[in-house]
């Protein structure tokens, strides 16, 4: 029963979030013609045990994509931002 | 069987005043309020209550509490059946019928047991050895004779008629168990200020203070304590309910059965589920007696030595006469004491060599006969315990008995806070794991840390209590603890080494585990604690190894001249006690399971003869009755009239999407397969969305209604998807476009007029609206108001016919839609459902969700030739690896039934005409339908490239059916290739 501090909305339960896969890796430039980047982006993934950071959208709540750390040993959240400030 | 002839006159905590009856395997009994079935059972001198999980041994009662491995029982009938209940859980209701288990053809006389047929199967890894080894065809032989042998009771198959609930609730302070420690620690926590859950599976307070008299200190204090925290108005008691589960956050999952009070049909729910999220948590969860392990120590009438004091004590229910109380610390005696002052004979058999005097003193002012260094070595008795072998420093005697206590000291409960990865460490002076190191938020008090004395744990419990509170914030002064002491010595406790010789020992008593199990699993290597679990099953039944975890290590760290550190024990997980799937689900059952969606039309859908289809989420018209009796017949009538004349849908399901700002066209541009940057103002396009890794992921159209506005929709099923899917390119990749996408599915009703005579009917309901293909080609748009609302006209076309998509704002949806109807019954305007839409766009070639499953590309689908030699949109570069474009890779084909009389389905696997049909085949049929235009079944199908040539055949397997039909394969668009009917 994660809970997240949405930094639009306050903090919630993760039934209202909606899991986006690893934050970590880098999406190429959307022309960007190189398969092995591509494929880097799409399925190449660290396990780390530790902390992760990954994107939850708020889908019942603001629809906001958010970059979330999360201990992956004690599920502890350290962190929660919006992904476009992160990307910026 | 005298009537409760067990039952002492006066003590305990059951109201003679109140009388209950019930039955056992049909037989009328009756016991008191205050009695759990156990209880009751025992107070009737009921002492054979089930037969064992692989041998069918007769089994009694071995505990008091939720930890019982044997008294398993099934209550209820029909609907309401429920199997595998602990009797020593179960509050005695009024006309509660309780039956025996995995018995036949009756409790006393079990064939399986009598001829032992099976035992030879059963022993340690059968189960690995049938299923993997050179044995594996055998299991087909042995199956129906193992099923039937080797189970627990059976579950009801009916729809459960009770009501079941589940909530959300919060707190500063919950506090798990309601012992001496719990009820220390809640009465501390709400005096410093915090808002307390006190959770107790039992319906009374108290814990193990209920194995005290019920009229001394202890029962004094208890009484005075409750009072004190019925006086908070922060603290809740939650009685009858077991905490099953801790999740992340400190969420307890609670599960609290009704009052046996309130009968079944009161409405109250049978079960409430409780999502508790506390900002602190006091684990108070005691300790559990272990089971010592000798030969036939599972016959009835072997307890537990702290069980037989609770059913002497809570319940007044003397058990026996002639007791032995066998143990390895100072605990056991006290049972010994409270059975001699109630009038039995009992012999002490200690296997310690130095006893504490002053137990020795009370033993003999009690006339309580001491046997030091003395062990059972083995039991006799048929269906009750008779007689006892011991071994003492003088050799060996027999002993006569009907009732042995045994006590091979305490585990203290650790499962609950284990489940959220606190490792048990080993406790070397009190001989149990106890939990490692909690997180800030977590707090252990009085037995389940191993404090045990009274006193000790009333004090440990006050301090988790101020603690807890003191984490959330709450640190008003508290009143000093108030204080018991029952002056227990604390336990020097010797462990007990299991002795097997001359009949079976059991370490698991519900899994039927054996030390020659054990033995087995370590002689074959299976040596560590997790391997010997799951090799022998010990602990995998429905008590989780409360009784059989440490006796079972304990035995494996013996064979292994290991520590018990060493060895190390298993991994505790939630539930800790069963919770019925119905609990769980809650209300979300039936139509409550997920929410329906209805579009604006629904209910005129529902008044006019409509069939109804879920749809995902939505409810959706299937087929109307008006067309023809059952959906085969209807939906192909309702083709033919849209072929024909014209046909109404209502397509309100559709994903619709507002795409606007300066950079709208670039966007979409990226995310379209398909270009979009170049779409005039006014038109429409049919756009392919792919995934980054190149598949395809969903088809729509979009408009352009301005030069920096668009209205996209997708399919229903992927509506959400597709939302998401651009919220995060434009969130997380594209921070720098200008564009904003927001849902307005809600929003428009959309119904759509497709057949040849559509226009006219557009041009009768719209009078004042130029329809002409000049002003309104294929692709084009219009937008305007209805009746005062919005409405956006879309020429495009699904079915294959000239078709006119109508958008208006949601509440005038059924109003337009009766509308459309009016203006075009004299050109005979028919409403159709989803089945005629699915069957159209086959005939058509449309591909749609049975094509594109997330495993097929644009070129698998032939729509390659849509994005020309474009890039730079999502999914552009992954989609040209080598795999992707292999020259064999299946993909769309048509195909025509070729045998009269005959049809294709759906699912249908292909081959060649001349191959076997086993196998995958090389292909498959993704849709099918009757095609009035062709006379005859037609379908598209995925079909493995180097075989996809038009003209040539295959064959169609459906093996669900055992049908068998050729087909040839075609183009997919079976009607107007050239699509005249749309742009006339």
């Amino acid at each position: 029963m994660l809970r997240f501090e949405c930094p639009c909305c306050g903090p919630r339960d993760h039934d209202e979030f909606r899991y986006g896969g690893d934050a970590s890796v880098r999406r190429p430039a959307h022309d960007d013609p190189d398969p092995e980047a591509w494929y880097a982006y799409v399925y190449v993934r660290k396990n780390p045990a530790g902390l992760h950071r990954e994107f939850w959208q708020h889908v019942t709540g603001c629809r906001q994509w958010l970059v979330v750390e999360r201990d992956t040993r004690t599920h502890v959240i350290s962190t929660v931002t919006f992904a476009r400030a992160s990307q910026a | 069987m005298n009537a409760q002839n067990k039952r002492m006159p006066k003590g305990g905590r059951v109201d003679r005043s109140h009388s209950i009856e019930f039955s056992f395997d049909g037989e009328g009994l009756a016991g008191y309020r205050g009695d759990t079935l156990a209880s009751a059972l025992l107070a009737n001198g009921v002492t054979l209550v089930g037969r064992s999980f692989k041998y069918h041994r007769p089994r009694g009662i071995l505990s008091a509490g939720p930890e019982e491995p044997n008294a398993l029982v099934t209550l209820g009938t029909g609907g309401r059946r429920e199997p595998n209940l602990p009797a020593t859980t179960l509050e005695l209701g009024a006309g509660m019928a309780a039956e025996s288990q995995n018995r036949w053809p009756s409790l006393a006389f079990d064939v399986q047991s009598a001829n032992g047929l099976f035992a030879p199967f059963l022993s340690a890894g059968f189960y690995y050895k049938t299923f993997m080894g050179p044995t594996r065809r055998s299991w087909k032989v042995y199956e129906h004779f193992i099923r039937r042998a080797a189970g627990l009771g059976r579950a009801g198959t009916e729809p459960d008629p009770d009501r079941y609930e589940v909530r959300h609730a919060f707190a500063d302070v919950a506090i798990i168990g309601a012992g001496p420690a719990g009820l220390s620690a809640a009465r501390a926590a709400a005096a410093a200020g915090a808002r307390v859950v006190l959770i107790e599976q039992d319906f009374l307070l108290g814990g193990q203070l209920l194995a005290e008299r019920s009229d001394g200190a202890a029962a004094s204090w208890l009484s005075r304590v409750e009072a004190e925290l019925n006086s908070f108005e922060t603290v809740t008691l939650m009685k009858r309910t077991s905490a099953f589960g801790i999740y992340d956050g400190n969420v307890i999952g609670l599960v609290e059965q009704r009052n046996q009070d309130c009968p079944p049909y009161s409405g109250q729910a049978r079960q409430t589920v409780t999502m508790l999220r506390a900002r602190s948590l006091v684990f108070a969860t005691g300790a559990i007696e272990r089971p010592m392990v000798f030969p036939n120590n599972d016959l009835p009438g072997v307890m537990l030595a702290s069980a037989a004091r609770i059913y002497l004590n809570r319940f007044a229910v003397l058990p026996g006469r002639k007791i032995i109380v066998a143990t390895t610390n100072d605990g056991a005696w006290r049972t010994a004491f409270d059975l001699a002052v109630a009038g039995a004979e009992v012999t002490v058999v200690d296997l310690r060599t130095t006893i504490p005097p002053a137990l020795v003193v009370e033993a003999t002012r009690l006339g309580v006969t001491v046997r030091t260094a003395t062990r059972i070595l083995n039991l006799r008795g048929g269906h009750s315990v008779k007689r006892a072998t011991l071994k003492g420093p003088d050799g060996q005697f027999e002993a006569a008995c009907d009732l042995v206590c045994m006590s091979g000291g305490w585990s203290p409960t650790v499962h609950l806070a284990s489940h959220l990865g606190v490792k048990p460490r080993y406790r070397e002076d009190i001989g149990g794991f106890v939990p490692g190191v909690f997180p800030a938020n977590q707090f252990g008090a009085g037995a389940m840390m191993g404090i045990y004395a009274t006193a000790d744990t009333n004090e440990d419990g006050h301090r988790a209590g101020i603690e807890a509170a003191s984490f959330c914030g709450k640190s008003a002064p508290v009143p000093a603890p108030s204080k018991l002491d029952l002056g227990e010595t604390v336990p020097a406790l010797l462990r007990d080494f299991p002795c097997a010789q001359g009949g079976k020992a059991f370490v698991d008593f519900q899994m039927d585990v054996t030390t020659k199990d054990i033995e087995l699993a370590h002689r074959e290597g299976y040596e560590s604690i997790e391997h010997l679990k799951r090799y022998t099953t010990l602990g995998m039944g429905t008590d989780q190894g409360k009784t059989s975890n440490f006796p079972g290590l304990s035995a494996m760290a013996a064979l292994r001249g290991a520590t018990i550190p060493e060895t190390g024990t298993t991994t505790f997980r939630p539930p800790f006690t069963p919770v019925a799937i119905g609990a769980l689900a809650g209300r979300a059952t039936g139509h409550h399971f997920k929410p329906f969606r209805r579009t604006p039309m629904h209910d005129w859908h529902l008044a006019n003869g409509a069939e109804m289809l879920e749809v995902g989420l939505w409810m959706r018209p299937w087929f109307y009755r008006q067309s023809g009796a059952d959906v085969s017949e209807a939906y192909v009538a309702e083709m033919r009239n849209v072929r024909r004349a014209a046909g109404l849908m209502d397509i309100s399901t559709l994903g619709k999407i507002d795409v606007q700002g300066p950079d709208a066209a670039t966007f979409l541009d990226r995310i379209y397969a398909n270009g979009f940057a170049k779409l005039q103002v006014g038109r429409a396009r049919y756009g392919v969305m792919l995934r980054d890794d190149g598949i395809v992921f969903d088809d729509g159209t979009t408009t352009r209604l301005a030069e920096s506005r668009f209205f996209m929709t997708t399919s229903t099923a992927k509506a959400a998807d597709v939302l998401s899917r651009l919220e995060f390119l434009l969130d997380t990749a594209w921070p720098e476009l200008r564009v904003a996408v927001s849902s307005v599915s809600d929003e428009w009703a959309a119904m759509s007029i497709a057949g040849p005579e559509s226009r006219a009917i557009l041009a009768a309901a719209f009078p004042s609206l130029d329809v002409s293909n000049e002003a309104l080609p294929h692709m084009g748009s219009y937008e305007g108001e209805w009746r005062g609302r919005a409405l956006r006209i879309l020429r495009l076309s699904y079915s294959g016919e000239r078709a006119y998509e109508i958008y208006v704002g949601a509440t005038a949806g059924e109003q337009l839609w009766s509308s459309l109807l009016e203006a075009g019954r004299p050109l005979d305007l028919k409403p159709y459902g989803v089945e005629a839409l699915g069957a159209l766009r086959v005939e058509k070639g449309h591909v749609a969700g049975p094509e594109i499953d997330g495993r097929t590309t644009l070129d698998d689908l032939g729509l390659g030739r849509m994005v020309g030699k474009r890039s730079g949109f999502v999914g552009d570069v992954l989609r040209r690896r080598p795999a992707l474009l292999a020259h064999d890779r299946q993909r769309l084909v048509g195909l025509e039934c070729m045998e009269d009389g005959k049809r294709l389905r759906g699912g249908s696997v292909l081959f060649r005409p001349d191959e076997k049909a086993t196998g995958h085949g090389r292909g498959r049929v993704t849709s099918v339908t009757f095609s009035p235009e062709r006379d005859r079944y037609v379908g598209l199908a995925l079909l493995a490239g180097d075989l996809a040539t038009e003209g040539s055949e295959v064959v169609a397997v459906y093996p669900m059916k055992a049908e068998t039909v050729r087909a040839r394969i075609v183009s997919p668009i079976f009607l107007d290739p050239q699509g005249e009917r749309l742009h006339g």
